[in-house]
């Protein structure tokens, strides 16, 4: 506990930038923010089969997401119970059980000790009592979420108004599961917050972005080009937003009679091969993603056409990973395109990101050392039922940024 | 160094130079129109066209992205560094399917920019085809040695 009074530090229009800065601050965050918030682990597609598992983090905390044998997603702290070795450092795999490098404890996949060496060393010693710590799991459309906090709202409570829009993003399945296909994994020397704001800032895209939008065919480019295009930002509740840049791809199953654009002509020549016309709609239709962003407090985004997953690392350090996603079991050609738009502009040598991290990187240096200042949030109002709203509106950063303080001052 | 690969030795320092040098129009002339210049993520994975890259650029891309390093409208490319790079450890390859030169090699890629300095180390394969005065790239892949770590922007070639 410190004696920061948190609330100050985030007014309607504007955040104080030690919000970026104070360490102190940081160490809060993760406490109050990442350990007790609902955090995003991983998609289901990631874990099929009982057996699967893949490793990752809730701030510094490494995890063990996986299901197991008897096919029960869990989500586990990456620590013996013994003297706190991790118990597994691969990416991902399939394995029957965890155990331990350093002494050998064995854990079964649902977490269970199974076996130490040498057990006549330990006196009235309960197997049951050394498990890997369990954290509360939820899924919603094949998106997993942990938390520590066993007090939690349900995820059902938590993602609210959300969850409509992520069963609209998982339309660009396009008929076919939503099915993880790679990612691209990035630092930049700025706080995780920089970050979580730029999803939802379509104000930068034009600015940051010309090179990507120069290097687009004149028909993508027009679709990029979405300042005046009708979209508007929306306060979802509990630090969610949704920025809509492109409206008539809020529904890719809207519209499927509509003429196949030329630049997709080849492509659904090949689909032809092996599906039906209404079956080439939709995969057509989807390859590029949705036209919005749902960015969900505090770590996970449903950006157009993958997640983008942020992990705090240091005050002053972010990890990104911008996760691909395709279509389970569609033809090669469809996630061939999908992952060339994914490469285009994403990852460290994307049209994109580079540019994004250049941007990020200055903001944080532009708010290091003393003195009082404040990063603005005020642009633009925000929708209500009655207007249209404006799709620059600053609106999801201030909904992050009152839900920060909610958290951070509960 | 056997004088068969000294040629082909002598194109790989020539292409090395010319990305150091920032000189990507005759970089691009290098090219074989079909080739592709491929920055892998997964060690071991080979099938790039069906997994997920850094970078899989086509004649197309490569165009691209050569004119987004070079037009003032990228604000990381308008602020890349310098990059110096030694190339060496050459072993040819069994040659390709098509007959085409395959070569592999060991790059050391230093980076200076925005006051930080970073040492990125690779192995480099080269498929080549003979051309007029010399050869044309049909494929190069850098494999990273932290290919599946989190890396920083690249501004620059690898």
């Amino acid at each position: 506990m410190t004696d920061i009074d948190y609330g100050a530090l985030v007014k309607p229009d504007r955040v104080h930038s030690s919000l970026y800065q104070d360490p102190a601050l940081f160490d809060e965050e993760l406490e109050r923010i990442f350990y007790k918030s609902w955090v995003w682990v991983a998609h289901a597609s990631e874990i099929p089969n009982p057996n699967d598992f893949i490793t990752t983090h809730i701030g510094p905390q490494p995890v063990i997401v996986n299901r197991d044998r008897a096919g029960t997603v869990r989500v586990m702290v990456n620590r013996c119970r013994h003297r706190a070795a991790t118990v597994c450092e691969k990416r991902r795999g399939n394995s029957p059980g965890f155990v331990c490098p350093y002494h050998a404890w064995t854990y079964a996949t649902d977490g269970s000790l199974k076996g130490v060496p040498m057990p006549k060393g330990y006196k009235d010693f309960d197997k049951k009592e050394f498990g890997l710590v369990q954290l509360r799991v939820d899924q919603y459309n094949g998106m997993i979420f942990a938390t520590f906090d066993a007090d939690a709202p349900s995820l059902d409570d938590f993602l609210g108004a959300a969850k409509p829009w992520i069963d609209l993003f998982m339309k660009q399945g396009g008929g076919f599961p939503v099915k993880v296909l790679g990612e691209h994994k990035f630092t930049f020397p700025g706080n995780w917050k920089i970050q979580l704001e730029n999803t939802t800032d379509a104000y930068h895209f034009p600015i940051v972005h010309k090179s990507f939008l120069t290097s687009l065919d004149g028909a993508t480019e027009e679709l990029f080009s979405f300042m005046d295009a009708g979209g508007y930002v929306q306060n979802l509740g509990n630090g969610h937003s949704v920025m809509v840049m492109i409206p008539e791809l809020v529904d890719l199953e809207d519209n499927l009679d509509a003429d196949i654009p030329d630049r997709f002509a080849a492509i659904a020549e090949e689909l032809r091969k092996t599906l039906d016309e209404q079956a080439v709609r939709r995969v057509v239709r989807a390859i590029g993603g949705t036209g919005f962003n749902l960015n969900m407090f505090p770590n996970i985004a449903c950006s157009m056409a993958f997640f983008r997953v942020l992990r705090p690392l240091a005050v002053d350090k972010t990890e990104i990973r911008h996760v691909a996603i395709g279509m389970d079991g569609a033809p090669d050609i469809a996630n061939q395109a999908r992952m060339r738009l994914h490469e285009h502009f994403q990852g460290p040598m994307g049209f994109g990101t580079p540019d994004d991290a250049e941007a990020w990187e200055r903001v944080q240096r532009g708010a290091s050392g003393p003195g009082v200042s404040w990063i603005m949030v005020n642009r633009g109002e925000d929708k209500t039922a009655a207007n249209a709203g404006d799709v620059t509106a600053e609106t999801g950063m201030r909904a992050a940024y009152q839900m920060w303080k909610r958290m951070m001052t509960a | 160094m056997s004088a068969d690969i000294d040629p082909i030795v002598e194109f790989i320092w020539h292409e090395a130079d010319l990305l150091d040098q920032k000189d990507f129009a005759a970089w691009l002339s290098l090219w074989d129109g079909a080739g592709h210049y491929v920055v892998p993520i997964d060690r071991g994975q080979i099938d790039y066209a069906n997994c997920l890259n850094y970078a899989y650029d086509d004649a197309a891309m490569r165009r691209m992205r050569v004119a987004r390093l070079t037009s003032g409208e990228s604000v990381s490319a308008a602020a890349a560094g310098v990059t110096v790079r030694t190339v060496s450890r050459f072993r040819r390859l069994e040659d390709g399917p098509g007959g085409e030169i395959r070569m592999r090699c060991a790059q050391h890629l230093f980076e200076f920019r925005n006051g930080n300095q970073r040492l990125y180390a690779a192995d480099v394969t080269y498929s080549l085809v003979p051309a007029a005065g010399g050869f044309k790239l049909l494929e190069k892949v850098v494999l990273l040695a932290n290919s599946s770590d989190a890396l920083s922007g690249m501004t620059f070639l690898p």
